[in-house]
């Protein structure tokens, strides 16, 4: 027993990515009030006092020893299903120890710290770096596609070369979000979401214009592919994926017929949107934890100020693109009146004044461009990556409804057991008492899948709220000195007109 | 109701033309306006020593169509016909910010308290700089009479600005109207008759080519400046509301970064208020010179042809006398004519070249100041810019 409970502590420090250590207390504290059926209560009351086993209560209806027995078996590495999620790191599948890592929760919020403090480097110093480039066309009219090239440079291990080139096109990377959103979204984690499908625009690129719009799309759409890339391997546990190391290396990948929005899988995700839509609206949650209420609500909040946000942000882009279109109308017009002007030291200023315009309607497209991939598609972005975030809340909601309804389920078992006992039909009552294992288990499971939720989210979270912090300064800042720098050449210009200016006599 | 009364900003404002009160003994401004519902009320003050007047100084209310009516019985003057006459100042035209403070209203509920008193306080001041407009365009139409030798002995100008009642009683009534819409009809189709008229002086030659195209470039330029300056305040409203989004994130927000999206917030809005003064100069100073030249090029068009249709009148005269010599009747009259049309010509001609020359001398001059000013401020506030957002970089660094 000692043997089994050693190595899963040592699994459950290695692998558990416990949450921030300010919440740490708050964890403890909630986990407490978090349910409300009796018998998980009395295991999580065993389980706050640190250090404790907390499992050797013998009158505790649910077994300590059977679960320990359970947790022997998902603990196995060698276990078919968690096959795939091999890692030398932080990994969720292999978690669900949930009984065992209960206990010696102290010493994993010992050893947190420095787990997040590595993982925060981690983070930030990723040697990783992908770039999507080279749009190209492939075949013609309304059945031809651009591919990407995918360039990936890193010196980590996981990968098998340093620098590894592959082609892509659009629908690849949206099979790549559909098969992690399909791992990972349901145990809580925040998966980036891929860019959007455009018809217009692509339609407009399939027919073969190669008119401005069209370069812009492409440009656009290439710069948010690279965008996602990078977000997705900044997740330590996306960018350990197989899928994902598939993506980036292999040099043929099957085609991901199921992103198409008429076939038989997007078919299917509509009708699962519709049925998540429904559940929500029917699973009250009783929300004892008051960490999650209060993140929904800001969530909530935080959508609606970005997209408030965005908004204005995509006028300013257009607004910006009309001013520049308009002060090079004015600029010709000017050099035209210059042309006309009789008198040649006017003549000469007007055809000055001209130049400035058109370097200034200059400045203001590239203004209008920073203004665009700086601040406006970074709000574009993050509004989807909320809208993940909610979802990943929605899960979670979806975890304790499992769970509740796996409660409700024993129930009935336990009540149906009760009546056999005075029937004697000795053979039924078996099955019965068999069938209340079954639940009981399904009813741990339960338990230990929303408690595992709602670790992850937590975690998630708190790195998301850095990711994010970090980025809107990053970007901030870029923006500002992007607007000196307009500064300067306005100032540069019109210094070099005054004298042309004073000059008319 | 608005007025205005701030003398600096009229030292400002007053660019279009040069400085036109340099005259001592006739000064005319507009200190004061007031603007009711649709009318605006000026109130034109004048300081004179010229002894025709029957007081030193003395102030009158006037009214945007009492100086189309003086505009207009100076343009249907015959002496004046060798002048460039001053164009009219364009009607006050408000529907811009008054459509904008409808939407501003019927909007209200749907932005912060913050933004909408911002907006409002913008309006008010689109309100404001529309205003200045006016008055100093009607201004300038007044002082451009009063800095000319023989418009300011004009008896209708004297009346307009001394007569103590309201000039309703003498303004156009229907006829007079119909008379005047119907003069200037037969005006444009001489336009195309008299473009065809053999011109013999260069001089005038040159003139006709250059302002027959000058005219249709400036019109073009003066449209393109007002399409460009609405732009620059179309882009200080989006500042103006991502300021507004970015302090309604930072409410929510863990204090950190909180303080980090208030000072964007803040420098949003003064980047706004800087981009509105851009756009505010520029007009000023860019804008409406076009505008105003638009008009006096105009003005300067009118006296050709009206220098043209006495050339085509003396043509006539001639072609009369000769006819009259063959049939050998009324030959004394016709001679009588033919002289009259050659003086009428040939004053034309002679005042014609004075103004044109004067005139070309007034558009360099008040081309140089304009451009100079609006440079100047336009090197001033990029400056402001900078710093403003330097300043800001350091203290977000240093966070």
């Amino acid at each position: 027993m000692s043997e089994d409970r050693e190595a899963p502590a040592l699994l459950g420090a290695a692998h558990t990515d416990p949450p921030e250590p300010q919440d740490a207390e708050d964890l403890f504290v909630s986990v407490a009030c978090v349910t409300e059926c009796p018998e998980a209560a009395r295991l999580s009351a065993e389980d706050l006092s640190p250090g404790s086993d907390g499992h050797k209560d013998p009158d505790d209806p649910d077994d300590p020893d059977d679960l320990f027995a359970e947790a022997t078996e998902e603990v196995s590495l060698d276990s078919p299903e968690r096959q795939p999620i091999l890692s030398d790191g932080p990994s969720p599948a292999i978690t669900p120890v949930t009984p065992v890592t209960i206990s010696p929760r102290l010493d994993v919020f010992d050893r947190s710290l420095d787990q997040d403090d590595e993982e925060e480097e981690n983070r930030d110093t990723l040697d990783i770096q992908i770039s999507v480039s080279d749009p190209e066309k492939v075949g013609d009219g309304m059945n031809a596609f651009m591919v990407y090239k995918v360039t990936t440079k890193t010196s980590l291990s996981i990968f098998s070369r340093d620098e590894v080139c592959v082609k892509r096109r659009f629908s690849d990377f949206l099979g790549l979000h559909s098969k992690l959103a399909s791992k990972y979204m349901h145990m809580g984690f925040i998966v980036p979401p891929a860019p959007e499908k455009s018809i217009v625009g692509m339609t407009k690129v399939k027919v073969g214009k190669e008119d401005l719009s069209s370069v812009e799309f492409v440009e656009k759409r290439r710069s948010a592919l690279e965008r996602y890339l990078l977000r997705t391997v900044k997740h330590p546990a996306l960018l350990k994926d197989p899928d994902v190391l598939q993506f980036l290396e292999s040099s043929e990948l099957p085609r991901a017929v199921s992103t198409q929005a008429l076939s038989g899988a997007g078919i299917l995700r509509m009708v699962n949107k519709a049925a998540d839509a429904v559940n929500k609206m029917t699973i009250k949650m009783n929300e004892s934890d008051a960490w999650f209420e209060e993140k929904q609500q800001q969530f909530e909040n935080l959508d609606v100020q970005l997209r408030k946000l965005h908004a204005s942000v995509e006028s300013l882009v257009c607004h910006r693109k009309e001013l520049s279109v308009n002060t090079a109308a004015f600029a010709k017009s000017a050099a035209m009146l210059g042309n006309s002007e009789d008198h040649t030291a006017l003549s000469r200023a007007l055809s000055q004044l001209a130049e400035v315009e058109e370097k200034i309607d200059q400045l203001h497209q590239e203004q209008a461009n920073a203004d665009f991939y700086l601040i406006s598609e970074l709000l574009g972005d993050y509004v989807r990556l909320i809208t993940a975030v909610r979802g990943v809340f929605d899960q979670r909601m979806k975890t304790w409804g499992k769970w509740q309804d796996a409660q409700l389920m024993l129930q009935r078992k336990r009540e149906a057991e009760a009546k056999l006992q005075y029937a004697s039909k000795p053979e039924k009552l078996q099955q019965a008492r068999d069938e209340i294992r079954e639940w009981e288990g399904k009813v741990q499971q339960g338990e230990r899948d929303f408690e595992q939720i709602s670790r992850n989210i937590r975690r998630e979270v708190g790195q998301f709220e850095k990711e994010r912090v970090k980025d809107f300064r990053v970007v901030i800042m870029k923006y500002l000195e992007s607007l000196v720098h307009s500064q300067q050449q306005l100032i540069k210009y019109w210094e070099a007109f005054l004298p042309e200016a004073k000059a008319i006599a | 109701m608005t007025s205005i009364s701030e003398d600096s900003d009229k030292e400002k404002v007053r660019s279009v033309s040069v400085d036109l009160n340099n005259d001592a003994s006739l000064i005319i401004d507009i200190p004061d306006a007031l603007c009711e519902r649709d009318k605006v009320k000026f109130t034109i003050h004048v300081k004179t020593t010229i002894s025709s007047f029957q007081k030193p100084a003395f102030s009158v209310p006037r009214q945007h169509e009492d100086f189309i009516w003086l505009h207009d019985t100076i343009v249907e003057t015959e002496e004046y016909a060798g002048l460039i006459i001053p164009p009219a100042p364009p009607k006050p035209d408000f529907e811009g910010p008054r459509e904008k403070m409808h939407k501003l209203g019927e909007g209200e509920s749907s932005m912060t308290k913050e933004e909408y008193a911002k907006m409002k306080q913008e309006l008010e001041a689109e309100y404001l700089a529309v205003f200045k407009k006016t008055v100093q365009v009607h201004e300038v139409f007044l002082q451009r009479l009063s800095s000319h030798p023989i418009f300011r002995k004009d008896r209708n100008f004297q009346i307009f600005l001394e007569y103590d009642q309201d000039l309703s009683v003498r303004r156009k009534n229907a006829k007079e109207m119909f008379g005047g819409f119907f003069k200037n009809m037969v005006k444009s189709a001489d336009e195309v008759l008299i473009s065809g008229v053999k011109e013999v002086d260069e001089f005038f030659e040159q003139e006709k080519t250059f302002l027959l195209d000058y005219s249709s470039k400036i019109k073009d330029a003066t449209a393109k400046a007002e399409k460009m300056t609405r732009s620059h305040k179309n882009v200080a409203d989006d500042y103006n509301h991502i300021s507004g989004a970015l302090n309604h994130t930072a409410a929510d927000n863990n204090t950190a970064f909180k303080k980090h999206l208030e000072k964007s917030a803040e420098v949003f809005e003064k980047l706004r208020k800087l981009e509105d003064r851009v756009a505010s100069d520029q007009e000023l100073k860019l804008t409406e010179l076009l505008r105003y030249y638009t008009r006096d090029i105009q003005a300067a068009k009118d006296l050709l042809y009206r220098r043209a249709r006495a050339l085509a009148d003396y043509e006539n005269s001639n072609k009369a006398l000769d006819k009259a010599r063959l049939k050998g009747k009324d030959i004394a009259q016709a001679e009588e004519n033919q002289k009259k049309s050659l003086q009428k010509f040939d004053k034309l001609s002679e005042s014609g070249k004075k103004e044109l020359t004067s005139f070309k001398a007034r558009r360099v001059v008040a081309f140089r100041k304009n451009l100079i000013e609006m440079t100047e401020l336009e090197i001033k506030h990029a400056k402001n810019s900078m710093s403003l957002l330097q300043g800001t970089i350091e203290i977000l660094n240093s966070n």
